[in-house]
């Protein structure tokens, strides 16, 4: 049998990956951030409706370091940062896998303008310029990049208003479906203010509760990272985590034991802010592949 | 009944009473939002195109039909033509119906024909074939990285990424579901 050529051809790809990681762990590293670890396989994820944990024996894989992260700030810790395996059930597309590696990263004393910042910084760190080239199409990443509203994205690019698409149930299908595509391409966007029913672990904005202090960073239409000011209110935590779990379980998913230990230590944690980024989106991005498939050694159908 | 999770490109579905086949499929979702599963349909019967997405929840019913084992034997100005190895009828397949599939076809060839009555509406490959490659850029002195590729034409005008010491006429197995390169055929 010759050697596995879908395999040897990839390692272009994941040389260039390895050195983003690398270069990744240097940006935290060199402003004194932890890099910490946290288990992979854990009794309980934050309960959230559209995110569907793998069970492994009588616990879950995680879908996010999150929880164990927040924990680590309540006891104390600033700056820290993870590179690990996060699981999502049933999520396999050109942009999704059901096992791929996320960055997360937690600021105390900070808000999510703050990390809107680090995106800016990381970004120009990993391209050495303030532009990119992603499938023949040139994107200036020249800071500051542009804030845009949900409400202000509705506005300009859907057919509906965001209470209108709250109502119908029918809010993520207008952003995947009308808003991403049409977000400007040539230039990252900085998606902000969700709908408070759309941040669960979020902080709501103090001057006007109806939205939370969330935002997603958006390159090449493609989404890349999540972040909010964290809810460090452990009544109001719980009443959402009860509330997610009321709606998985009235649509029939799988329910979750409660996160006990993370609530109990909650009122411990400084305000903060923190951000998830996927890991092989960033590597697309950055090495211009077009799938998900192309920037790690195996899928799994090829296992 | 087929969930959202069984939606692939290939998969057979009766929407309002017609087979349709999925020849584009992806799934998107927003990081903490629903699950969108979006395909790109073909009426089996019609040969109709049109996008639909469908959300977590839908089902769907199979769309059974008849397949039949036939010989495929020659093309010409009709279409494709294949032969019923058991009464000798013949069906004929459009160049659209086939898709890339019509590069993957190879004469006396056995497949599966999808029948709709009378009619031929969809075609199962053997799951890897075997064809020469015809045209091919020379292998590059001290190239010798394992994963190096290059582009190759094989004998029914199909071009795939090949790796870089294959040469013309060498034999080679294509996986025909996803029309890459598997392996180079002793001979």
């Amino acid at each position: 049998m010759e050697p596995n050529w879908q395999l040897a051809r990839k390692r272009p790809v994941l040389e260039k990956r390895a050195r983003i990681v690398q270069a990744i762990r240097a940006f935290f590293i060199d402003q004194d951030f932890l890099e910490i670890e946290t288990p992979q396989r854990i009794p309980a994820n934050a309960p959230e409706f559209h995110i569907d944990a793998v069970p492994s024996g009588d616990w879950f894989l995680q879908t996010s370091p999150e929880l164990a992260m927040k924990r680590l700030l309540a006891a104390g810790y600033g700056n820290i940062f993870q590179i690990s395996h996060c699981w999502r059930d049933g999520e396999r597309g050109s942009r999704h896998l059901p096992e791929y590696s996320m960055l997360e990263w937690y600021r105390p004393g900070c808000d999510y303008h703050r990390l809107m910042d680090d995106c800016e910084a990381l970004l120009e760190a990993l391209t050495d310029s303030n532009k990119l080239v992603y499938q023949d199409n040139e994107i200036d990443l020249s800071r500051p990049w542009p804030r845009l509203s949900v409400h202000q994205a509705f506005s300009l690019y859907a057919d509906c208003t965001v209470e209108e698409s709250l109502a119908a149930g029918r809010f993520d299908e207008v952003i995947s479906l009308q808003i991403e595509p049409q977000l400007p391409a040539d230039r990252p966007t900085l998606l902000t203010e969700y709908p408070a029913s759309q941040a669960s672990l979020a902080r709501l904005k103090p001057e006007n509760p109806t939205v939370a202090e969330r935002f997603e960073l958006y390159i090449a239409g493609m989404e890349l990272a999540n972040a909010f000011s964290e809810l460090v209110d452990c009544k109001e935590q719980s009443e959402r985590f009860s509330s997610e779990e009321r709606l998985r379980r009235a649509a029939g998913k799988a329910g979750y034991p409660a996160a006990t230990r993370f609530l109990n230590e909650l009122p411990n944690m400084p305000q903060a802010a923190g951000i998830a980024l996927g890991i092989d989106r960033l590597v697309m991005l950055l090495s211009g592949c077009n799938s998900i498939d192309e920037v790690i050694a195996f899928t799994p159908e090829l296992l | 009944m087929y969930s959202c999770s069984d939606l692939k490109k290939g998969l057979k579905l009766l929407i309002d009473g017609d087979p349709h086949v999925i020849v584009q499929f992806d799934f998107s979702k927003p990081g903490k939002g629903q699950a969108l599963y979006r395909c790109k349909l073909r009426n089996m019967i019609t040969g109709a195109l049109f996008d639909r997405t469908y959300r977590s929840g839908e089902s769907f019913e199979p769309a059974s039909l008849e397949e039949r084992d036939m010989q495929y034997l020659y093309q010409d100005e009709t279409g494709y033509v294949f032969m019923d190895q058991k009464s000798y009828e013949q069906v004929v397949l459009s160049e659209e119906t086939l898709g890339d599939d019509k590069y993957f076809l190879i004469d006396n060839m056995e497949v599966d024909i999808l029948m709709y009555g009378d009619t031929g509406i969809g075609i199962t490959l053997p799951n890897f074939v075997n064809l020469r490659v015809t045209q091919s850029d020379p292998w590059v002195k001290g190239d010798t990285a394992a994963g190096n590729n290059k582009p190759a034409t094989v004998e029914t005008g199909y071009t795939l990424q090949v790796p870089s010491f294959v040469e013309e006429g060498t034999l080679i197995q294509i996986d025909t579901r996803t029309g890459e390169y598997a392996t180079r055929v002793k001979e």
